[in-house]
């Protein structure tokens, strides 16, 4: 029975009473046991570091400390992560001896509230050595980068090349190559509800249970299960009621989960942990960093005949489950919705000393579509073409179509879809609109892109990454099942429970209406059911919410067991009306045989049978109580011997196009104009196909024009607030015109297929092109980076006004972190103020804030000392090196200190000139890198802080020597980072 | 992220206020709408032993104008400060300028002499007080009165002393024939900003301020500068500040705002004063 | 004047919903965990801790407050009013959560308590509020579900329905 949209588009959600009146529960809603322990965690400031020593014995005594577990209490009782691809390396949810990214938790204190949990990190104290980061993808492939896991030799992960096709023949025969290579950033869809976990562990049998906001796939259960050493069935796992957003980030709830568990069983106390902002952006995780080259041989017209992929994936700092997968999504659509039937691909994956990554709305699309739709327009451009027709000459035009990699586009029509948007999105007027803008000397652009949007994701296609030898060995992966159950309780009132584990999109209203549909009742009298609890429910390694599956897959388990049920509760309503089953009709909450509406029963009645009278039931018949239907498609199969893999179930078609001028006086990124054409197969529910496509169209503006997880070239990470890490507000949004069409998926029980990732896929290329195109006429093809920032943009508009004459240039930068000079002049001569900076007592004097100075060697000065700018002031342990002396005239210091809120390392460059008044001339040069939490929270203040603390420090140095007579007031100094 | 602890202390007058802060010493600081501070108190970049609260002191959120001066006392959120009536005659460039300070929600509680107090360098309040030769009364064991120029020493530095809270802040009301102007960058509306501008004109007479780029709001006067010669002077006043790169913007980016923005905003302030 | 010491509860009386609450919290406590977690009204939301995100925005004395940047003890005496105060009784909604529901302006509802508390404050302050004035207080949130739109055109629907009843009463 077909699902009627029309009804449906009306609907209001199910879900929205509890949400819009504060009754709605989350993670950190739910009630939890008597003597319940609250975890904080100590993370690393380091980038990449050996832990030397922990002491955490005045955590340990802080009252209402109840425990203090580090990595090797951890190992104890669990195992690392399993790693998807067979490498020997040990993925902890916690260091053990090395930490590798800043923000990964060194050690979890459990204390009575969250309050003191936070007062006790204060009191660890954690000695490390910081060893060389790696940051950059290209260099950590160098034979002579530092490595992060010995174990692996190497910091490449995962190579693997494909072939399809006969690419070399293609590019010889084609009369053109052009090629792009693009840099995708880091970035994350940042839900505003964090992770949490709430974890018991029973000893006496029933093993583990834990609560947390966990998003599937559950095929991440049996990765748990392991690391804690049980059988999946003593790890129970549960949701909460609602979770606040997650768009695959939550995926990366797991090893929390991991953590907590083992944290409850080492307590052997009920543990709860709320995951704050600060943490969620530095450690949770993050999208995949790419680099990616891609060539295409390309025919006088624009007509692409091959593609040479090269990646280069940047996982972090493990290759964690469930990756390698953001590279291996998108294998069976590589060549996006071009009929394009040769295809080389070359895919690396690489460790470096940053956050690991995992699922991330678009899930590997915004990578491959930004390099596949920049290298298009950069076709146009060389071939001096109309970008519109490169596109619709390579445009897929059959379906069912079989790409070169191995998928099957199960629908669509590109070439109407195409059309349609360019007529009712009314691109001329774009056109006529940068003309005219042109004409005016403003900078304007167009863009273009498409997208293909897979969904309903193969569980084989991970196994891609392994060599057909290795998959031979351990055995074919495939499918996508999908459960529902529908129960009817002794009342006949009908409760569905479903396997998508939803975090605001709506499941339970489509659903109820569905089943609603099927079985004649109102939406509101369906109960759905979306908390997932393992113990309980039908569940597969594929369940939760990912990869849009939830309206092609668990919505046809649902329409699956409703018919079911549906049948069998004909031939119960058939025997008591004396009919035929297939003459039974559901309408308006009763049943009756078709052509006698008079002659009905209520569906209560029939629904209630099963429990009160199960002897009334036709003689062959089962009793009716609950129907779980287990959905499987058969055409998600293992990869071939070949590497052909179909990857996903079903394709979207999107379409964009835009115009954006770039603002003269702020260098801004204005979208004027944005369309966006969507075929995602057949709508059920308008409004909330609307709200994801505008939801994924926010989060791609972000990721076009505002956010980045940026790290410095040390590996310190720079954009721990929401301040630095800037998420568009409604002022930043521009206007959206939605388009569709609509060819229904012949492969899904519902037809339709997924819509809610595809503009994270195709919104941050389309803005780029634009960007692109304004900035043509006056630089022709250029190379951009995203986010496309102001300054960004600034680089390629008109060269700077040149300096006034006597402009003193700043001093050279070492392109790493902090850097600054100054001087001052002082009457005390060079020997006076030699003797003072050698002397710990007087030193002690000087340093601002110092509350003692010892010279442990004669090389070596450490102190405690309280620096601060303004209110941020932090106590840190000081150490200093003395070298290249060479007295009364200069001398380098090189120094590190390490607090609460973060590290510093640096060096400065001390030189005393004699004046002929007797007195001195101080100058100094410094060059410092500051990491950890004051990095990730404080960057803006830091070049300041520096500046202020060191400029301190000399005037009390001129002080202290005998009267400052003039200090320079002006310091140079910058902050270097890759410029 | 939860704050350290600390002692809390409600203030009844500001004598009491001001005894509090002399005796706890450099630890103490005050709290008023605690829109800056409550933040770093969370993620432990702030560790007083002391918070004063002054926002319960009598007669501390009464605007009055004085001997020519508007003057804000220490309780006066933004907000109240905003919606004042004749701000816009008294002291157009606030009104111009207090918009661009956070959000609705933050200048509902946050305070005209905390931002002050604060001493951010993108402040917006800051770089008008500085703009205009406002003042800044500060109330230690006696009072005394500072230019704003003189206020601000460094980026979060001041010169209040440990035991002086700012009773007051006075900004000079507008004169007749004066136009003034105000313009913006930042990453998104309601952010830092990367670089603000404020322009004053009186006849030939030009004054341009610049927030966001060194510590300290900066000031330029020009006893004239016609339309030939602005391209140059922003120019030159570009080259001259301390422009540096961050995570949000290069060193170039801000020089270049200095001078697009600069002109944009002094060509505003000359429409206005004409 | 009281110097309340760091480490101990201090108790705290104020009006939550119209309803007066005595409890206590150390000064260092944040009024977000105090009406969650001690007051038990959950519906107020806690998404950044740093006064960016507007999750947890409540009203205080009739001014709009981030909770999480205000701490208990500044709101003792004080007046606080959160997303559960808003229906005008229990299994009902308000104009503006109405509109809300009917134009899908939210989905995790996660930031949403926030919004409505801002939205709610501007339509009830300035009743004849238009987009500008919406947008306005609405880029003190962040949402990452809906992409904003269909909050802006629920709220200028809530505002016109709310002037329609003002002039009929």
């Amino acid at each position: 029975m077909a699902f009627d949209t029309k009804t449906a588009d009306v609907e209001e959600r199910i879900e929205d009473g509890a949400l819009l009146s504060g009754s709605a529960q989350f993670i950190d809603d739910l009630p939890f046991a008597v003597g319940t322990l609250h975890a904080a965690i100590l993370r690393s400031p380091h980038a990449h570091a050996s832990i030397v020593s922990i002491d955490s014995s005045r955590a340990r005594a802080l009252p209402g400390v109840a425990a203090v577990i580090d990595g090797t209490a951890l190992a104890k009782v669990s195992e690392p992560l399993m790693v998807g691809v067979k490498i020997p390396i040990k993925c902890w949810p916690m260091a053990v001896d090395r930490a590798r990214y800043v923000g990964e938790p060194v050690v979890v204190v459990l204390a009575e509230d969250r309050y003191v949990a936070e007062d006790a990190l204060d009191l660890i104290e954690v000695t490390y050595t910081p060893l060389p980061p790696v940051i950059d993808p290209e260099a950590a492939l160098d034979v002579n980068a530092y490595v992060l896991h010995e174990e692996l030799e190497t910091n490449l992960g995962s190579e693997r090349t494909f072939r399809y096709g006969d690419p070399e023949s293609a590019r010889e025969a084609a009369p053109r190559c052009i090629a792009v290579k693009v840099r995708y950033p880091r970035n994350s869809c940042t839900p505003m509800e964090t992770y949490g976990v709430l974890a018991e562990y029973d000893p006496h049998g029933t093993g583990y249970d834990v609560q947390a906001n966990f998003q599937g796939p559950f095929s991440i259960h049996p990765v748990i299960a392991r690391a804690l050493k049980v059988p999946g069935s003593k790890l129970r796992l549960r949701t909460p009621p609602n979770s606040g957003g997650s768009f695959g980030v939550k995926q990366g709830v797991f090893p929390y989960i991991v953590l907590m568990a083992a944290c409850a069983r080492i307590a052997a106390r009920p543990v709860k942990w709320i995951e704050d902002r600060l943490e969620h952006l530095t450690a949770s995780v993050s999208a995949t960093n790419r680099v990616v080259e891609l060539q295409a041989a390309v025919e006088p017209d624009g007509r692409v005949t091959a593609l040479f992929w090269d990646q280069i994936e940047d996982v972090g700092a493990y290759l964690r489950a469930p990756e390698p997968a953001t590279l291996y999504r998108m294998h069976g659509n590589l060549c996006g919705a071009y009929d394009i039937a040769n295809l080389s691909v070359r895919n690396r994956i690489v460790m470096t000393n940053k956050t690991p990554t995992g699922l991330n709305r678009g899930f590997g699309g915004p990578q491959i579509y930004f390099a596949l739709e920049r290298l298009m327009q950069r076709i146009a451009q060389e071939l001096e073409l109309d970008p519109l027709d490169v596109i619709r000459r390579n445009l897929i035009s059959a379906f069912p179509y079989r790409t070169a990699s191995g998928t099957t586009y199960d629908s669509g029509d590109y070439v109407r879809a195409f059309d349609v948007a360019l007529n009712d999105g009314r691109y001329g007027e774009l056109l006529s609109r940068r003309d005219q803008a042109r004409a005016e000397g403003r900078l304007y652009g167009i863009g273009l892109t498409t997208a293909v949007e897979p969904s309903v994701s193969n569980m084989g296609y991970l196994s891609t990454a392994l060599t057909p030898a290795q998959r031979a060995k351990s055995g074919p992966k495939n499918g996508a099942l999908a459960a529902a159950t529908i129960s009817l309780d002794p009342v006949g009132s009908v409760t569905v429970q479903i396997d998508s584990v939803p975090q605001g999109q709506g499941h339970q209203t489509v659903a109820a209406n569905l089943v609603s549909g099927v079985l004649g009742l109102c939406s509101k009298d369906v109960r759905v059911v979306a908390e997932f609890d393992t113990a309980k429910d039908a569940w597969s390694i594929a369940a939760g919410n990912y990869s849009s599956r939830f309206a092609a897959s668990t919505l046809s388990a649902v329409q699956l067991a409703a018919d079911r049920l549906r049948h069998r509760l004909s031939r119960i309503a058939a025997a008591q009306l004396n009919g035929r089953p297939e003459d039974i009709v559901f309408a308006g909450g009763r049943v009756h045989l078709n052509g006698n509406p008079e002659a009905s029963i209520s569906f209560a009645r029939i629904a209630s049978a099963s429990h009160w009278a199960p002897g009334t039931l036709p003689d062959d018949m089962e009793p009716v109580v609950r129907e779980t239907a287990i959905w499987s498609p058969e055409e998600l199969a293992a990869p071939t011997g070949e590497d052909g893999i179909n990857s996903s179930l079903c394709h979207s078609f999107i379409f964009d196009f835009c115009g954006v001028e770039i603002d003269a006086v702020s260098g801004q990124v204005r979208v004027d104009r944005y369309v966006t054409m969507h075929d995602c197969g057949r709508v059920l529910h308008a409004g909330m196909v609307e709200g994801q496509i505008r939801g994924a169209f926010a989060q791609a503006i972000g990721a076009s024009l505002f956010e980045e997880f940026a790290y410095g070239p040390d590996g310190a990470f720079l954009a721990g607030t929401f301040a630095d890490y800037p998420v568009p507000t409604v002022l930043e949004i521009p206007t959206l015109d939605i388009l569709h069409i609509e060819t229904p998926s012949p492969l899904t029980l519902t037809g339709a297929k997924g819509v809610g990732e595809g503009n994270c896929m195709s919104t941050p290329v389309c803005v780029a092109n634009a960007v692109a195109d304004a900035l043509a006429p006056k630089c022709g093809a250029v190379d951009l980076v995203l986010p496309l920032t102001p300054a960004r943009i600034a680089e390629f508009l008109d060269a700077e006004p040149a300096a006034p004459e006597g402009y003193q240039p700043a001093a050279p930068t070492t392109g790493k972190g902090l850097t600054g000079r100054g001087r001052a002049k002082v009457s005390a001569s060079p020997q006076a103020i030699w003797d003072l900076l050698m002397d710990p007592e007087q030193l002690a004097a000087i340093i601002p804030g110092a509350h003692g100075v010892s010279r442990p060697s004669e090389d070596r000065f450490s102190a405690d000392v309280t620096l601060g700018v303004g209110p941020v002031k932090g106590r840190y342990k000081v150490d200093v090196a003395l070298s290249e002396l060479d007295p009364p005239s200069s001398a380098l210091l090189t120094g590190r200190a390490a607090g609460a809120l973060g590290m510093g390392e640096g060096t400065g460059r001390v030189s005393l000139t004699a004046l002929p008044d007797g007195g001195t001339e101080i100058a100094y040069e410094y060059d410092a890198r500051v990491g950890g939490k004051v990095a990730s929270v404080g960057g803006r203040l830091l070049d300041g802080a520096a500046r202020i603390v060191i400029g301190q420090f000399f005037t009390a140095l001129g002080r202290r020597a005998g009267g400052q007579r003039t200090l320079f007031a002006r310091l140079f100094g910058w902050i270097g980072g890759g410029k | 992220m939860k704050p350290a602890p600390f002692d809390y202390l409600r203030a009844g007058t500001v004598q009491e206020a001001q005894a509090a802060l002399a005796a706890e010493g450099e630890g103490a600081r005050v709290i008023a709408g605690g829109q800056s501070l409550v933040a770093m108190l969370n993620m432990r970049l702030a560790r007083p032993t002391l918070l004063v609260d002054v926002m319960h002191v009598a007669g501390g959120a009464e605007i009055r104008v004085e001997r020519g001066q508007l003057v804000v006392p220490f309780a006066v959120r933004q907000a109240a400060l905003l919606n004042r009536r004749d701000l816009l005659s008294e002291v157009p460039l606030l009104a111009a300028a207090l918009p661009w300070v956070g959000h609705v929600q933050t200048r509902a509680r946050g305070t005209v002499c905390g931002s002050v107090a604060h001493a951010d360098p993108s402040a917006e309040i800051a770089l008008a007080l500085v703009a205009l030769d406002g003042t800044v009364h500060l109330r230690g064991r006696r009072a005394r009165r500072l230019p704003a120029a003189e206020f601000f020493t460094g980026m979060m530095q001041t010169a209040a002393r440990p035991d002086e809270m700012i009773e007051a802040v006075s900004f000079p009301l507008s004169q007749e024939g004066t136009g003034h102007a105000f313009n913006e960058v930042g990453i998104r509306h309601g952010d830092f900003a990367i670089v603000s501008v404020a322009a004053i004109a009186t006849g030939d007479r030009l004054r341009l301020a610049i927030g966001g780029v060194n510590d300290t709001p900066l000031v330029r006067d020009w006893s004239s500068l016609d339309d030939r010669q602005v391209d140059d002077a922003l120019n030159d006043l570009a080259w001259s500040l301390d422009a540096r790169d961050d995570l949000h913007a290069t060193a170039r980016y801000r020089r270049d705002l200095v001078r697009r923005l600069g002109r944009k905003t002094i060509k505003e302030a000359r429409q206005c004063a004409a | 004047m009281r110097r309340l010491i760091a480490d101990q509860t201090h108790s705290i009386s104020l009006k939550l919903n119209g309803k007066p609450v005595h409890a206590e919290a150390e000064p260092r406590m944040l009024l977000s965990d105090f009406i969650r977690h001690v007051l038990g009204a959950k519906g107020t939301h806690v998404g950044c801790e740093h006064g960016v995100c507007g999750a947890c925005t409540v009203r205080m004395d009739g001014g709009l407050a981030r909770s999480c940047l205000t701490l208990a003890v500044q709101a003792d005496g004080a007046e606080i009013e959160t997303v559960e105060h808003l229906a005008p009784e229990p299994g009902s909604l308000s104009v503006l959560q109405n509109s809300f529901r009917r134009h899908h302006a939210l989905q995790c509802g996660f930031c949403t308590a926030g919004i409505l508390m801002s939205l709610d404050t501007l339509l009830r302050d300035h009743p004849e509020a238009g987009e500008t004035e919406i947008r306005d207080a609405l880029a003190g949130h962040l949402c990452r579900c809906t992409g904003y739109e269909p909050i802006v055109t629920a709220a200028m629907e809530a505002a016109e329905i709310l002037q329609k009843e003002r002039l009929n009463a």
